[in-house]
């Protein structure tokens, strides 16, 4: 027995420390982001010591956060909802449905997935600067309203649930969108759950798109307002670490309600039998 | 609620040559469920084809023209823009910054993912709490974490205030090219472990019991069943975890944006920032696209021979 107590201590040890280095920079971001400036540079403890919360509302004031996290929340809600309806309609056709070029139109969304978002950006931005797109809801959401990952998602769940279940449902006469809406949606529920989670994970903390189709800070999303903040305000660390704080909240938050969901996700789509 | 499905005449679309006519059927299939099936991928594809598929067509020819992205006229320059590449010595310094970074971040990923794996498949005490805590670098964003460290890099930071308690002089990190790469890679590796755990932990779940059964009557010790079977087992999860890695760090851009810029002095200039320079900053569209095409090339030609080599490609993306 003893040597296998010992082995559970050294298991947990080595766990620990990892997870000391996971936490402590979060630590130190909550820390400092309550300390005055001077303690910033001369204060060493990693728990706080002072609790200056009139820094948030400082950091607030000095930038347009309210604006920027409105404009995160309208476009994750945006990309989220395409998501869900998109991807939900183009899975079901690739579970469910026989139809010519099936494999092919598959494939080309297999390959779609290899090609690095690099490739694409600057002919996407080409076009969305000629519909007039730049600095508006419609250039962050719309290009985005689809994806890949959600329909090769959605498909392999929607390929789990029993076949009898429609068949049944055909027979007393049901149309296809009827048995979709009524049968399908919502024995697929933890599978929307998991797929409107990464969205809104993806929307929250995207950068580059973002970056590319804003220009004023009406328009701005968090992360870019965020990556702004510290060239204006660099050396304020506690103001920086607020900003920081409160742009990561929504998606810490998001990820404790949901992490069952958000990791039965990961096996979904990461391993396949 | 009319969908076009129902509103099809059985019969009315029974063509194709050779095809025996049946009532409500293309071919071999059923006119209803082609219909349906079209209604149902259009909008979908309508946005991906648009905004992904269209625009990979569009940056081939992209590339091989000098366009600035705003000018009407693109000048056909046939392969210019490569040549150009290759004449280029920041391009080069690029690739091998990305490299460094990729080669370092793919085994590392590897390492670490299947390390907090092997020790979280065991019924121990706050299972879920641990898995939770590793996963958090994960959801925050790139921004964020690049910020944080950023600071906790910085020659008052708290990691060399912590050196400087253990008696150690730290290093300006962030001033010096080869230890400014090293920090980058470990950051991406830092944020991505608890993803790569997930997914280790996942199949190593997978992973039959009997076969270590098997194992240890035959008298195996712990570390000759992790050689022996588990690491050969979990092959085709290595070769995704791999897959995963090589493609963050090619198209590695926003932790590189605001951890370091880019610098010191192109040390972590990864393609992606030389890239998004090229096009955005200087207006080179055609050179920037080129750039683009060139990671599209490493990135396929990496995981094909990684997937010769592990053999294992096949199972792991059916």
């Amino acid at each position: 027995m003893r040597p296998r107590l010992l082995g559970r201590l050294a298991r947990h040890a080595v766990l620990i420390a990892g997870a000391a280095v996971v936490v402590v920079p979060f630590l130190w971001m909550f820390t400092t982001s309550l300390q005055t400036r001077a303690e910033t540079y001369t204060n060493d403890s990693i728990l706080p010591t002072s609790w200056h919360w009139e820094n948030y509302v400082t950091a607030w004031q000095a930038a347009p956060f309210g604006q920027y996290y409105l404009n995160s929340l309208v476009m994750a809600t945006g990309i989220v909802a395409g998501h869900l309806v998109l991807d939900a309609l183009a899975a079901y056709a690739f579970a469910r449905l026989d139809f010519p070029l099936k494999r092919a139109l598959f494939t080309v969304l297999l390959a779609a997935l290899m090609v690095p978002t690099f490739v694409t950006i600057i002919p996407a931005y080409s076009l969305v600067a000629s519909f007039g797109w730049i600095d508006s809801y419609a250039g962050l959401i719309v290009p985005r309203l689809a994806d890949v990952f959600g329909i090769i998602l959605l498909r392999q769940y929607f390929s789990t649930i029993p076949v009898e279940l429609e068949e049944a449902a055909r027979i007393d006469g049901c149309s296809r969108l009827g048995i979709f809406w009524r049968i399908v949606v919502p024995l697929a529920r933890p599978a929307f759950a998991t797929l409107a989670i990464f969205s809104f994970l993806f929307a929250w903390n995207d950068f580059l798109w973002p970056l590319l189709v804003t220009n004023s800070d009406d328009l701005r999303t968090i992360q870019i307002g965020l990556s702004a903040f510290v060239g204006r305000y660099g050396t304020s660390w506690n103001y920086l670490m607020a900003g920081t704080l409160t742009a990561t909240v929504p998606s810490i938050v998001v990820f404790m309600i949901f992490q069952r969901a958000l990791v039965r996700g990961i096996a979904m789509t990461g391993v396949k039998d | 609620m009319t969908s076009p499905a129902l509103g099809a005449r059985p019969g009315d679309l029974g063509r194709r040559g050779g095809a025996p006519r049946r009532p409500g059927r293309i071919g071999r299939y059923r006119t209803e469920d082609v219909l349906t099936a079209a209604l149902f991928l259009l909008p979908a594809f309508a946005v991906l084809g648009v905004f992904v598929l269209y625009p990979i067509v569009a940056a081939g020819h992209i590339s091989l023209t000098d366009w600035n992205g705003f000018d009407p006229v693109k000048n056909f320059v046939g392969f210019d823009n490569y040549v150009a590449l290759a004449e280029n010595g920041e391009f080069w310094n690029s690739l091998l910054v990305t490299v460094v970074y990729a080669t370092g971040v793919c085994l590392l990923s590897v390492v670490s993912g299947l390390g907090v794996a092997l020790l979280l498949d065991a019924p121990i005490r706050g299972r879920g709490l641990y898995r939770g805590i590793y996963f958090l670098p994960a959801v925050t964003s790139s921004v964020a974490v690049a910020i944080v460290w950023r600071y906790l890099l910085d020659p008052s930071g708290y990691v060399n205030t912590l050196l400087a308690d253990l008696g150690i002089e730290g290093p300006d990190w962030l001033q010096d090219r080869w230890l400014a790469l090293g920090a980058l890679t470990l950051l991406t590796v830092w944020k991505n472990v608890g993803f790569n755990a997930v997914l280790y932990l996942t199949a190593l779940q997978a992973l039959p019991a009997s076969v270590y059964e098997a194992a240890a009557l035959d008298g195996a010790g712990p570390w000759q069943r992790l050689r022996a079977i588990t690491v050969p087992l979990l092959a085709p999860m290595t070769f995704f975890v791999l897959v995963q890695a090589l493609i963050t760090s090619f198209q590695a851009f926003d932790l590189v944006y605001v951890f370091t810029e880019g610098g010191p002095r192109g040390g972590t200039e990864v393609l992606g920032m030389l890239m998004y320079r090229e096009a955005f900053r200087l207006g080179d569209f055609g050179g920037g696209t080129a750039i683009a095409f060139v990671t599209l090339f490493l990135v396929l030609g990496v995981t094909l021979v990684n997937w010769r080599v592990s053999g294992a490609g096949r199972s792991a993306l059916r």
